[in-house]
Order: C-alpha cells, then structure tokens, then sequence
C-alpha cells in the first residue's frame, strides 16, 4: 500500500512541471492496475506512465527523473541510464559539431567523465572549475568508455562547495608499436586558447599564423592483447626520447624539415617496452610517469607453467 | 555501425607457429576489411610484433629493390621479412642494418603460394628497429605467456579460432608448447653462461 504511495509520488513529482496531476489520481490508477488487473508493480508503473506522457505529448526521452540514482562517475557502467551527478567541470573540450553546446570532462572524487551538451538542448553554460548539481543526465557508453548528456530535461544546480577530484590514472605496459603522424616538433596557433596543431603552418581555426613550436608523441603500447593510445607531451616526450626542444629545432633547422625529428625519436623509442601512468582523455592515456622496462625478464615462472601444461 | 576502425593488436607468436600458418581469412565482405592470418593456436592474427636477431639481409629484387631480411627466434626458427619500395622506412633500414643485430619489427603477416603449391607466410614490415638484448630477452618471456595463454584456451568450447585451427590445420597444439619451453631454457642457459663468464 505504502509501496504504491511512493511509486505515485515519484510519478507525479516527474510529471510536475507538464501536468497538473493529482497525487491520488497517480496513486487510484496504479491501484487500479495492481489490485483490480493483478498486474505487476513494475508494468503498472510503466503503463501509468505511458498515459501521462500521452497526455502531455512527452517522449519517454524527456521525463524528469524524479526518482534517479546519485551516482560517482566512476560507477557509470552501463549505457542509457538516467542519472544524478555532483560534479566540477575540470576541462572544457572545442565542439567537433554545432549540435554539441559544450563537451569536456566532468569530474568527482572517484574520477571523471565525458560529458556532452546539445546545443538544442538550451541549458545554462557551464564553467570549467565550477561545481554542479546535474540532475537528469543520461549515460552512455562508446567503445567501452562512459559518458554521460545532458538533455533538456537535466536541471543545472551550481553548487558553492569544492570538489577534490580523484585519480583516475591508469598504468598501462606493452611494447611501444607506433608512433603516429602529428608525433614530434610540431607547431601550435598562438592565439588566446587556442592550442590547435598547425597543418602546414596554417591552424583550422585562425588560418595562417607564425606557430609556435612544441613537442609530442602520439604513440600505441601494444600488450598482445589490447592496445592504447598514448599522448606525451613536450616534457614527457623529452623524457622518452631525451630530446629536448631545443635540440629538436635545431636538428629541423639543419635539415630544413621537421620530420627528421619523429624519425630520430622513431629510432630511440620504437619496439620497446614501456610501462606509463597517467589519467585518461577520451580513448588516450595522458603520460605522467614513464619506465622503460629493461630489467631483465625472469623466464622461470613461465617455463614452470609451460611444462606443468 | 559507423564505428572509427580500432587499431588491430599485435600477436606475439614464435617463428614455429607463425610458419606453420598461411589460411588468411576476412571477418566481413568489405574491401577495407583487415585480413587475418589464422594462427595454428587458435588466434587471428593481423599483426605481429617479433623481436630476434637480423641474422641476414639481402636484396632480392629484380627491377627494383626489394629486401630480404631474416630473423631468428631463440629456437634457431627464422621469420622472413620483405619490404621494397612501398615499405621505404623498413627497405632502408634492411639496406643499411649490419647483421648481426636485435630488432624489433611491427608488421603485418603476408602469404604467397610457391610455384609447388606451398603457401609460405612473412611478414611486410610497418617498422624495425635496433634494440637491446633485455628487450629481445622481454619479448621472449612475453611471447611464451601469449602462446601458453592460447594453448590453454584452445580447448574451450567458445574458442571460434581454436575451432577453425582444427579445421584448417589438424596441427597439435603440443608442438608450440615446446618451442616455449624451448626459448625460455635458451634464455636461462644464456643467463648461466653470462653468469659464469662474469665470474671466471
């Protein structure tokens, strides 16, 4: 009896701001359903549901979750699941797509979380380093990473309270196979925020500009079984390869090309093994801490297992 | 699905299997489809990273160069490698590179059908490059685990390449058992060796 008292408020609280529902109308319908037609809570709540959104000419889509789990973000595990999150807003990423308002990473004291903002959506900008109460967001998952959107149903609460967001680095081990294009000196827009390689001394945004130079590898580690992508920037890719900037210039400058550079640190570092930490930025892995793995490989354990097979 | 294609793995297999191989095969009828070269163990393989020793190169072309490297694994098993003029990193490194040395070559397993009906697989190399003994010593004992990981696999009911080795192949799996257990005994002697030459 109490049980169904619940489900109709929890209904009647999502339908609040569309309809002009009456709790115990909610509550009459349910019991309609579970006492009279012996239907279970679940689909009953579901079929109340479907009527009101009928009558409000909603999709499931745009329901308020009134009833949403509070979740960390490093608990997100499955997809299209509506959600409340506390969060600070800890990188703000350019849209790809003028359907996108904003993207970056959302982040709380288990981690952190993409998150994407239509543009149709109309919501409140948010500001990186700011805290926010999102409610109604939707999680979503692509190529095993997490997500989670806001919609136009998500309520933006900005929050007066500090978040200390947590590590989420990861360490990943395996043989360096790669090294990808736009790996080793290249040249940076120097406008104001603006970070974007040059393309033939030209950057998408600003057009022809005078570039300012930097230093990183985009690389793959390779395990045997898995793969991941690696980004070192100027200072750890002056650690991997033990080029410098500096250096890096000058043996562009005597070339006269700046590929010369990606083939030296190709030749430094290829096809050996590396172990790296560091958080994680979409599908890359950002390194913080790298160690060449040249202690030699204790075979013992493995020649016990292969002959015990 | 419009998905951005991943980045295939590198298999980690001894000279052993990797020459007992040579059915390739795609997982989809798309021109683009990656091409996968069936390991005996059970595994597809789109490719391989080998570290060993470049114990022999040599310019096989005809018109234009074409080279020929070889590698050797701890069992005394050789990988071929060719790169011509559309692996142009790799052709150089093969024309400049002094035997004998350690590299380690990232690459992409390839099969030809000689003229008596043999199918011969080799690598064309994406990458090479000189290393040190740890790394040859590294890739070993790793590449013992992924093989003894597929053995053990090989026999489960899921296995779907385990299931097309056998169809393929009727190889057994207990021959790539041993070739671990032989590079990992070559290694420890190798290790006793140094061991004693330091302390004579």
């Amino acid at each position: 009896m109490t049980d169904l008292r619940t489900h109709a408020e929890e209904i009647h609280e999502q339908f609040s701001d569309q309809l002009g529902i009456d709790v115990d109308d909610v509550h009459e319908r349910l019991e309609t359903l579970v006492e009279e037609y012996k239907v279970p809570v679940d689909e009953a709540r579901r079929s109340v549901t479907n009527t009101y959104l009928d009558e409000a000419g909603m999709d499931r889509d745009e329901l308020r979750g009134g009833g949403n789990e509070r979740k960390q973000v490093a608990d997100v595990d499955t997809a299209e699941e509506w959600i409340d999150v506390r969060a600070k807003v800890v990188d703000l990423w350019e849209p790809r797509s003028d359907a996108v308002a904003q993207v970056g990473l959302l982040g709380d004291e288990t981690g952190t979380i993409k998150f994407t903002k239509w543009s149709k959506s109309d919501l409140p900008e948010l500001d990186e380093g700011a805290v926010y109460e999102l409610r109604n967001v939707v999680t979503d998952e692509y190529q095993g990473r997490y997500s989670v959107k806001l919609n136009r149903t998500t309520t933006i609460t900005e929050l007066d309270e500090e978040i200390e967001v947590g590590d989420d680095s990861v360490t990943v081990e395996g043989a360096l196979v790669d090294i990808q294009s736009g790996s080793g000196l290249i040249k940076r827009c120097p406008e104001d925020d603006c970070t974007r390689v040059l393309q033939n001394g030209r950057c998408s945004e600003h057009g022809e500009v005078e570039g300012e130079f930097d230093l990183r590898i985009k690389g793959v580690l390779d395990d045997g079984e898995e793969v991941t992508e690696v980004i070192f920037d100027q200072e750890a890719t002056e650690n991997l390869t033990g080029i410098t900037l500096e250096e890096a210039q000058e043996m562009a400058m005597d070339a006269l090309d700046t590929t010369v550079v990606a083939d030296e640190m190709r030749t430094k570092v290829l096809g050996r093994y590396y172990r790296v930490e560091g958080p994680t930025f979409g599908r890359y892995v950002l390194a913080d801490a790298i160690e060449q793995l040249s202690d030699p490989a204790d075979p013992e354990a493995v020649l016990i297992k292969a002959r015990s097979i | 699905m419009a998905t951005t294609p991943t980045r295939e793995v590198a298999r980690r297999v001894f000279a052993r299997e990797f020459n007992d191989a040579g059915y390739t095969f795609k997982e989809s009828d798309d021109d683009r489809a990656p091409v996968y070269l069936l390991l005996p163990t059970g595994e597809r393989a789109n490719r391989v990273f080998v570290v060993g020793t470049l114990t022999e190169t040599e310019d096989v072309g005809e018109d234009s160069e074409y080279w020929q490297g070889r590698v050797v694994d701890p069992n005394g098993d050789t990988f071929f490698m060719y790169a011509g003029q559309y692996q142009p990193d790799a052709a150089s490194m093969l024309r400049d590179l002094e035997p004998p040395a350690y590299v380690s070559v990232v690459g992409k397993p390839r099969t030809y059908e000689t003229d008596d009906g043999e199918v011969n697989v080799s690598i064309r190399p994406e990458s090479i490059t000189v290393v040190d003994a740890a790394t040859r010593d590294r890739w070993v004992v790793e590449t013992a685990e992924r093989t003894l990981e597929r053995i053990q696999r090989f026999d489960d009911d899921a296995n779907e390449y385990a299931e097309m080795a056998r169809e393929q192949y009727d190889l057994p799996v207990e021959n790539y058992r041993r070739a671990v257990v032989g590079a990992l005994e070559s290694l420890e002697t190798d290790g006793e060796a140094e061991a004693s030459a330091s302390t004579s």
